[in-house]
């Protein structure tokens, strides 16, 4: 499966360029790049591990496709994404999120149905990849070297 | 000396009988707004012969103190601060029967606190059936931040659902399940999953999905959220049905809330008509219970539509975001249903910005101050599709949730294709927005290109690429002739 988190999941893999591009757009507006990077991509999974800090007053997106293609090297096979946070009166928020890199295999969840009282279910979803403890995901390739 | 004007001016403002309102004080070209003060702006048309100013003060009298004879005990009052004023009387342009726009001022004590029910009763309770007018519409209203901070507003306002449901920088995508009735529950539940696991954020009931013979609503919640969570095992991201729970009483509406929140549901949905109270109920519902409160607003446009009766959309706007609800209708000025673009504009506005300054291209009479109170989702609804992507960002921005009802589940090659098409629609103007392309002007072109890797898109466009909704619309500004926008 294709996880489909983040803006332009429906279009095909964003090149540096391109990444580049909607960087400059946050930038631009005074946003601040982070480059971020999990193992476990669950929906609720707010906190991925931060590439360093995010990148205030940077003039150039380049400084950040710089910093996805260490942090790509250092995680290949886990899911990377940057985020461009608006610190803004109102704000104070996400304005932009996209992934960058993905596993070259993406197991997805489990939906898991436990049936309660009067035809109630409760639902849980679970990351397969996270049945396996940190390092020993998506083929043993998954290394959280951050 | 001035007190005895004062006295001179009660004796005769107080004598018994029948006297004309601008003379009892709800006229006051003198008088300077406070800051505090609720500030209307209604368009008042006159029953002929009578002068533009009695038929404002008129306005003003019957939304505060007046009857429409002199009382007595107006004496035992400090009537001078309860008595609506008039301060502004403006002709409208070109308008026949004539126009005015009139400036009614009302001091902030007259209405209590957080109760939108108490202020439109006050400001449009008794007077719009007025004898002495032939059509007045409630413009505009300024709330002062001092009245504003006595509401609750959004249950979780529009950065606060980003961040619970992880999705940014791009408007939320819905369609409304279709057909509106009929469907059985297993049916319907169907429809929600295709939807949601083609591509869309969110799926709806419509305003008149209740309970009904064919589809009761504990039936509908279980499929639904079954749908729902399918849809999420498929696409890693989160999803939701607004799960409508208006029903006759306030009761049966907390019953169905909190069982659509014991199933997990992120987001449920309330209907305009069931008032304003039942409104700010189910807001503090929401927020206490981390659920995403979503209004449809059915029967606003029975007031809203004619331009010289009724109550502004833009006014009703102000008041859902005061109420507490995280999402409501507001245009789509491309689709179907009524919209002038400056007129949609200003709702949008209305709902998400801090501040609403003076524009009559927008239908803005007066500075609004939200006091930094969270903004709300709005809602595009009604004859959308994905070939108008380039128009309903340009129009709408970012932060609003586009439904594509009829232009998902009518897809040639079956919902979630429909769902994917708006999703690639979507993604592709972004990205060529972002890139700095002139993606207003290129749209058509950024869509056929996008729609090569996209069969779903392809066939999207081939069947309602052609397809807009270009009539003139009823409700436009009285200064700037802006033509509706072809799609």
């Amino acid at each position: 499966m294709r996880i489909t988190q983040g803006t332009f999941s429906y279009l095909d893999d964003l090149t540096d360029t391109q990444i580049a591009a909607q960087v400059q757009y946050g930038i631009d507006r005074g946003w601040a790049p982070q480059v971020e990077f999990t193992d476990d991509p669950h929906p609720r999974n707010v906190y991925w591990e931060m590439w360093g800090l995010p990148m205030f007053d940077l003039a150039d997106a380049a400084a950040v496709v710089h910093e996805v293609n260490r942090c790509r090297e250092a995680n290949s096979n886990l899911y990377l994404r940057v985020t461009l946070y608006d610190a803004s009166r109102g704000r104070q928020t996400t304005a932009l999120q996209f992934i960058v890199n993905r596993p070259q295999h993406e197991p997805g969840f489990r939906l898991v149905r436990q049936e309660t009282h009067d035809r109630v279910i409760r639902y849980t979803l679970q990351s397969y990849a996270a049945e396996a403890p940190h390092g020993a995901r998506y083929d043993g390739q998954d290394s959280l070297v951050s | 000396m001035a007190d005895t004007q004062r006295s001179d001016r009660h004796r005769s403002r107080l004598s018994s009988g029948v006297m004309s309102y601008a003379s009892m004080g709800f006229y006051n070209a003198d008088y300077q707004p406070s800051d505090t003060d609720i500030l209307a702006a209604f368009r008042v048309t006159p029953q002929p012969g009578v002068e533009p100013e009695e038929a404002c003060a008129a306005v003003a009298g019957e939304s505060s103190t007046a009857t429409w004879t002199v009382v007595w005990t107006d004496r035992l009052t400090d009537y001078e601060t309860y008595q609506a004023k008039c301060y502004r009387v403006e002709p409208v342009p070109g308008s026949d029967p004539p126009q005015y726009i009139g400036y009614i001022a009302y001091d902030l004590d007259l209405f209590e606190e957080g109760s939108i029910a108490n202020l439109s009763s006050s400001i449009i309770g008794n007077v719009f059936g007025f004898k002495a007018l032939q059509a007045l519409r409630l413009e505009d209203l300024r709330i002062p931040p001092a009245y504003v901070k006595t509401f609750q507003g959004p249950a979780h306002g529009i950065v606060m659902e980003r961040e619970y449901l992880n999705k940014y920088g791009r408007p939320l995508l819905g369609a409304t399940t279709k057909p509106k009735l009929g469907l059985s529950a297993r049916n319907y539940g169907r429809v929600v999953y295709e939807a949601l696991r083609g591509g869309l954020d969110f799926t709806k009931d419509d305003e008149n999905i209740n309970s009904q013979q064919f589809m009761r609503w504990r039936d509908r919640y279980l499929h639904c959220m079954e749908a729902v969570n399918r849809a999420m095992e498929d696409t890693g991201e989160i999803k939701g049905h607004y799960l409508n729970v208006t029903a006759g009483t306030m009761e049966q509406m907390y019953e169905r809330a909190e069982f659509a929140r014991e199933l997990g549901s992120v987001v449920i949905m309330i209907d305009l008509t069931i008032g304003y109270t039942a409104i700010q109920s189910m807001a503090k519902w929401a927020r206490a219970n981390g659920v995403i409160l979503h209004l449809h607003r059915a029967a606003h446009a029975t007031y809203t539509r004619q331009k010289n009766h009724g109550v502004s959309f833009r006014v009703i706007a102000k008041w859902a975001r005061l109420m507490g609800v995280d999402h409501i209708h507001a245009g789509t000025v491309v689709g179907k249903l009524e919209g002038d673009p400056g007129m949609v504009k200003g709702y949008y506005a209305t709902c998400r910005d801090n501040i609403n300054a003076i524009d009559p291209a927008l239908g803005f009479y007066f500075d609004q101050d939200w006091a930094w109170m969270p903004g709300l989702f709005p809602v595009a609804s009604g004859g959308i599709h994905a070939g108008q992507m380039h128009l309903l960002l340009d129009h709408l921005g970012e932060d609003c949730v586009m439904q594509f009802g009829g232009g998902t589940i009518g897809h040639p090659m079956g919902i979630a294709a429909g769902a994917t098409a708006n999703r690639v629609a979507l993604e592709t103007m972004l990205q060529a927005r972002n890139e700095g392309r002139d993606y207003l002007r290129e749209g058509p072109a950024i869509l056929k290109q996008a729609a090569r890797k996209c069969a779903p898109l392809q066939a999207a466009l081939d069947t309602w690429g052609d397809i807009s909704f270009d009539y003139q619309s009823t409700d436009t500004p009285d200064v700037v002739a802006t033509p509706t926008a072809v799609g």
